[in-house]
Formats: structure tokens, C-alpha cells, sequence
């Protein structure tokens, strides 16, 4: 069968002992990154990706996906034991996990959110093995015009999930896509909005408006709220293992989140987050039994279900990255960026050109989720520990390692004084209640964006019709519409306002 | 008129700033038509359709009342100046200022700079620890990115390995 050939084929790569180091390096600095309070996954891929730099493609976005996973399972330890989610997709976590920690019982929790994520991650990466080389096939007919038209689904994707205004979602989305397009232009190689400084000419480096944006903007919010006493869990966690009584609870739960996560991430603009929300919307809907205590009162299925969820579709939201070379959520944005560094191009030619590296990649991400579980179980003392760590002896760190990040992405001070910049602007929109995310992902597709509309019209001879007849490119135009009326309906507004508000 | 949702509103004008700023230049690269696209026709495109959800959400922040008004607040100026001056600081240790003659410093001076200046931004200012904690980060940094991912750039002050 093809896909084990495959699959043997990713694990020979995966498991040679440089790139066993790589995965461990990532899923480990990971997650003692995504542990630390105030500091994300996007922002800790960001700080990160200058390291991978001088590796081999291939080790480079091993140690990323591991870098991804870990800050994400990172994230959900902080969310149980001191009530904070290191990330959004962590918030759901909270409600019931930070319960248990307050009822002693953090360690079973962190043992569920462990043992949930492996399973879900390993359904992941399965799909992921069966399913994208078919869809690669589907991208084969993939015009200008169905790209395009891709992107906006992606796009829409990407405001609707955005909390708060719609609207300054998709302005934000403008925003990124026109900060997308300084620099050169390909076509006329004229160069754009650039104000005739040289080291605008290339554009704005990806890594440092990611950077300035979140990690600036962040530490210079949180400073700027006082102070609130945290209470940490420290010396509670003994016992770690879910009892039987549990697991009877947790596999059904397990389940049922993998299912939901593994859907909605492969939607662009999915990944982990709305995974994680509607598996514990639908935990919710599960009727309680009489021994339990209900959701959001420290039952242990509302840690099982959303944690496992998120870890499917982050696994899953690799499907269009790899496939069709577009990135569902600003993460996979940084994926792309990467590859691109390295001089690969995302999309459909990876499987043909490079299907070591494809393979490879895929069977790394199965390694670094068993690694999570071994590495976390028997580190927890580890990173409760790091909790404790002061945010007046962080902050410092996170400035200077962004700094360095910046300046070592040219060897240029440029880049450190665009950081200055975009951390200011991040700032400011925190203070206006913009959300940055789908700026990131319109930064990203601007160009592609631009280049595929160009295209797309050349071949129809300034006809934008073409989008809608043909019938590939109008279904996802349908969906991206279908998407937003959905939104726009009162009774999901409520509802959204609601899993928001959680 | 009053304005009844405050973030809102100034994003909203933000937007309107951004998208007239961006369409205005667009229209100085070659527009082309949709057949054949110049460089200035997408930018232009987004810039307009910006400017355009920037008015509908500055109005909508005037007409439509929010809870508390959604206020932006006060602007905390301690960690805005001292975390963005740090990396100011850091980039010019780092790498001189050509433009003023200023050779670079280095980057373990700049360590030193930039922990000093971003710790300023915290209340409790203790100079012990932070010296400490630049020391720490001196090391790992040294460690990390000079000694094993043998990063370019300039480690010490160039007036001493010339």
C-alpha cells in the first residue's frame, strides 16, 4: 500500500538521530516557551526562526511543527494550573481545568490534556497522511482563478474567527494584504510603498511584524495592567494519573474531540482554536450523568474533549499548507514563510519535488507528539517551576530575544528598528480592539493574492466573471459567502459572542 | 455628535488614514485595467475598499451604543518609552550609527543596554537583579547564538578588536 510505503519513507527521515534531536529541541523549547506566561505560539515560532536558519530544510521545519505542538501543549498546562491560557485555543481549557486544579486534582488533568492531545495528534497525522496526496491531485486543476478564490474562502475564514467587529477583522485583513504588497513587485519591478529606502525594497520582513506585533505589543499591554496576584498550584499536583472511573469519561470525550477538531481544522482560517471552542460547545450538549459534576465545574471531559481537539486540527490545518500551499492560520503563515526562506515553495510540487522532506515532516509531527507525552508527564515539577518565574525577569528575555531574532534575519539594524515600530503599532491595536491575527494571514497572501487575481484576469481578458463560471473557483466563492451569512445570522452572533465571552 | 464607541470609532479613522494613504500612492504606479493589471490597480483597489469600511465603522461607532462605550483608556508611557526605547538602544549598540560615526559597540554591550532600559519599564526597578538577569542573558545568548548557531554579529565594542 502506498501509504505505509510512504509513511516508512517519512519515519527513515523522521528517525535518523539529527532530526530525533531536532524534533526533541522543538517540542521542548516549545513548550517551556508556551509554559511561560504571556508569550504565545506565533510569537514563539517567530523568536525561533532565525535559529533554524543554518539547518537542513527538512530539520528546520521539524523543529518548527515541534516548536508549534509544544507551545501549544505548553499553553494548556498554564491554563490548568494558574488559569491562564498561554494562546486562544488554550481558553476553553481553562474553564474546567483550572477547576480541577482548585479541587487538588491537577494532576489527572494535565495527564488527560497529555494523553488526549497524543491520541488526537496521531488521528491527525494519519488523515493527514491519507488525505493530502489526494487533494494534491484535486490542486492539479487548481487555476489562478480557484486560488484566488481559495484565498478569500481562507480569508473570510480568518475575519470570522477574529473575536469581536467583523468589520475591523476584515479591515485588518486589507491592512495586512496591503502591508503584503511593499516592496518590489514581481510583474513591473517597480518598487512599492517603499519611500526609496533600500532594505524596504525586498518588503517588510514577515518575522518582524510578527514579532513587533505580538510580542511587543503584548509585554507592553501586560505591563501596562497592574499587577494581579496569580494563584499558582503548586504543591498540589501529586497523583497524576486519571483514575478508571475517569478514563470512562475521557475516551468518549477523547473521541468526540478528535472527530470535531479534525473537521473544522482542515477548513482555512480553522485550525486549532474553533476546534477546540465547538468540541466543548458539544461537550456541553452530552448529557451530564448523575455521579459528574457539569461542565465548567471541573469535569474532567471539558479538558479531554477541547484539548484533544485542538490538537487534531493543528495537525489537520498542515492539509492546505502542504497541499495547496496556503496557510490557514498565522502559524502555518510562518510555516510558509519558512519554506520559503529555505527556498522551497509551498503547494502541491513539495509531494512530487521533495517527498523525503514531505514525508518526513509528517512523520515528525507523530514523533514529536509521543515525545510531548513522554517529556511532559515526568517534567510537570519542571514547569511548575517555571510559573513561578517573575514577569519583571521575563519581559527583558522576551525584548531581547526578539531583538536578536530581528537583527539576525539580515544582519541588518533595519530590522530592529521595524520592530521598534511594529511593536508600537501592535500596541495600539490592542488598544483599539483590533485583532492582529488575520492581519498576519493578509500578510502573507497578499502577494500570492495579487499575483493569482493578475493572472486569473489576464486569461479572461479583464473578465470577472471568470470567478463565477468557473464552477471550482464559484463553490469556494459559495462557501466563503455561505460562511459569512452564516455569521451575520442573529442567533450565531449570539452565539459567538457567547464562546467568546467564556 | 457624540461618539459612542471609542475604540471603534479611532480604528475606524485609522482605517479611513491608512486606506487614503495607501490608495492615494497606488494611483502614482500605472493602474492598468483588469485585463492587464500595472502595479498601482490591487493596492488601489484595497486601499479604496479600506478607506470605505473605515467611514461605515467610524459611523456605526457614532450611532450604534455600546456598553461603557468600549474607551480606549490611559496610555501606560512607562513600558510604550522604555520597552521600545530598549530595542532602539539594542539596535544601535549592536550595530553603530552610521550616519553619526558611532562604530559598534557590540553585542554584549547592547545586552547590557537593552536589559538595563526594558527593566525600567517595571515600577520596582532593582539594580542588583537586573544586573543579574543581563549577566544571565549575556551568557545564554553568547552561548546560544555566537557558540552554537554561529550567528553574524559584531560580539564585543569595535574600538577593541579594531
Amino acid at each position: 500500500m502506498d501509504l505505509l510505503a510512504n509513511l516508512s519513507l517519512g519515519f527513515g527521515v523522521a528517525l535518523t538521530p539529527v532530526n530525533l534531536m531536532y524534533a526533541f529541541i522543538g517540542v521542548f523549547l516549545g513548550t517551556l516557551i508556551g509554559v511561560l506566561p504571556g508569550i504565545g505560539p506565533v510569537a514563539t515560532i517567530a523568536m525561533l526562526l532565525p535559529a533554524t536558519f543554518n539547518l537542513p530544510p527538512v530539520s528546520a521545519l521539524i523543529m518548527l511543527a515541534g516548536l508549534y505542538y509544544g507551545a501549544q501543549y505548553g499553553g494548556s498546562t498554564t491554563s490548568i494550573l494558574v488559569n491562564l491560557p498561554g494562546e486562544a485555543a488554550a481558553v476553553v481549557t481553562c474553564l474546567d481545568g483550572y477547576q480541577m486544579a482548585r479541587q487538588g486534582r491537577a494532576g489527572p488533568a494535565l495527564a488527560t490534556a497529555a494523553l488526549g492531545s497524543f491520541f488526537a495528534g496521531s488521528v491527525g497525522v494519519l488523515l493527514l497522511a491519507a488525505f493530502a496526496p489526494p487533494l494534491m491531485l484535486l490542486a492539479a486543476n487548481f487555476g489562478p482563478a480557484e486560488y484566488f478564490s481559495l484565498m478569500v474562502l481562507g480569508l473570510i475564514g480568518a475575519v470570522v474567527l477574529a473575536s469581536g467587529s467583523l468589520l475591523k477583522a476584515f479591515a485588518m485583513v486589507l491592512l495586512g494584504l496591503l502591508l503584503g504588497l511593499v516592496g518590489t513587485d514581481v510583474n513591473s519591478g517597480i518598487s512599492r510603498f517603499s519611500f526609496d529606502i533600500p532594505e524596504l525594497m525586498d518588503g517588510i520582513g514577515f518575522v518582524v511584524i510578527v514579532m513587533g506585533i505580538f510580542g511587543y505589543g503584548e509585554i507592553i499591554s501586560n505591563l501596562g495592567q497592574s499587577q494581579k496576584e496569580r494563584e499558582v498550584f503548586t504543591g498540589k499536583v501529586h497523583g497524576l494519573f486519571p483514575t478508571l472511573q475517569d478514563f470512562k469519561k475521557i475516551v468518549p470525550a477523547v473521541l468526540r474531540g478528535t472527530f470535531v477538531g479534525s473537521a473544522l481544522g482542515v477548513l482555512p482560517g480553522g485550525g486549532a482554536l474553533l476546534g477546540a471552542f465547538a468540541a466543548y460547545a458539544f461537550e456541553k450538549k452530552v448529557r451530564t450523568k448523575p455521579d459528574e459534576v457539569p461542565l465548567g465545574k471541573g469535569n474532567i471531559r471539558g479538558v479531554a474533549a477541547p484539548e484533544s481537539a485542538n490538537n487534531a486540527g493543528a495537525q489537520t490545518s498542515f492539509i492546505p499548507m502542504l497541499t495547496l500551499g496556503i496557510p490557514s492560520n498565522a502559524v502555518m503563515a510562518l510555516m510558509i514563510g519558512a519554506m520559503i526562506i529555505h527556498n522551497i515553495q509551498p503547494g502541491p510540487q513539495v509531494l512530487t519535488r521533495n517527498p523525503a522532506l514531505f514525508w518526513g515532516l509528517i512523520a515528525s509531527m507523530w514523533i514529536g507528539n509521543l515525545m510531548l507525552v513522554i517529556l511532559n508527564l515526568p517534567l510537570i515539577g519542571i514547569w511548575i517551576k517555571l510559573l513561578e518565574v517573575p514577569y519583571r525577569y521575563l519581559f527583558p528575555a522576551i525584548v531581547l530575544f526578539c531583538a536578536i531574532g530581528a537583527y539576525s534575519m539580515n544582519n541588518n539594524t533595519f530590522d530592529v528598528w521595524m520592530l521598534a515600530g511594529f511593536g508600537f503599532v501592535g500596541y495600539v491595536f490592542i488598544k483599539l480592539g483590533c485583532e492582529p491575527a488575520p492581519l498576519v494571514l493578509g500578510f502573507i497572501l497578499g502577494p500570492m493574492m495579487e499575483e493569482n487575481l493578475r493572472r486569473a484576469l489576464l486569461l479572461s481578458l479583464g473578465d470577472w466573471s471568470t470567478f463565477v463560471t468557473r464552477p471550482l473557483s464559484a463553490g469556494l466563492l459559495a462557501a466563503a459567502f455561505l460562511v459569512l451569512l452564516l455569521m451575520l445570522s442573529p442567533a450565531v452572533k449570539k452565539r459567538r459572542r457567547e464562546a467568546f465571552e467564556e | 455628535m457624540k461618539i459612542k464607541n471609542q475604540k471603534d470609532f479611532f480604528s475606524g479613522l485609522m482605517f479611513v488614514g491608512l486606506g487614503i494613504a495607501f490608495g492615494w500612492s497606488s494611483l502614482g504606479y500605472k493602474l492598468g485595467d483588469a485585463g492587464r493589471m500595472g502595479p498601482g490597480y490591487f493596492p488601489f483597489l484595497l486601499g479604496s475598499l479600506m478607506a470605505i469600511l473605515g467611514i461605515v465603522i467610524a459611523f456605526k461607532a457614532l450611532a450604534v451604543k455600546t456598553e461603557g462605550g468600549d474607551r480606549i483608556g490611559s496610555w501606560p508611557w512607562r513600558p510604550l518609552v522604555f520597552v521600545l526605547s530598549s530595542n532602539l538602544l539594542f539596535g544601535v549598540l549592536l550595530g553603530g550609527l552610521p550616519s553619526i560615526k558611532l562604530p559598534p559597540a557590540g553585542l554584549i554591550a547592547a545586552i547590557y543596554g537593552l536589559t538595563i532600559t526594558a527593566s525600567l519599564a517595571e515600577r520596582r526597578f532593582n539594580s542588583r537583579d537586573v544586573l543579574i538577569l543581563a549577566t544571565v542573558l549575556v551568557a545564554i545568548s553568547y552561548g546560544a547564538f555566537i557558540a552554537l548557531l554561529k550567528l553574524l554579529m559584531p560580539v564585543w565594542p569595535e574600538f577593541i578588536v579594531g
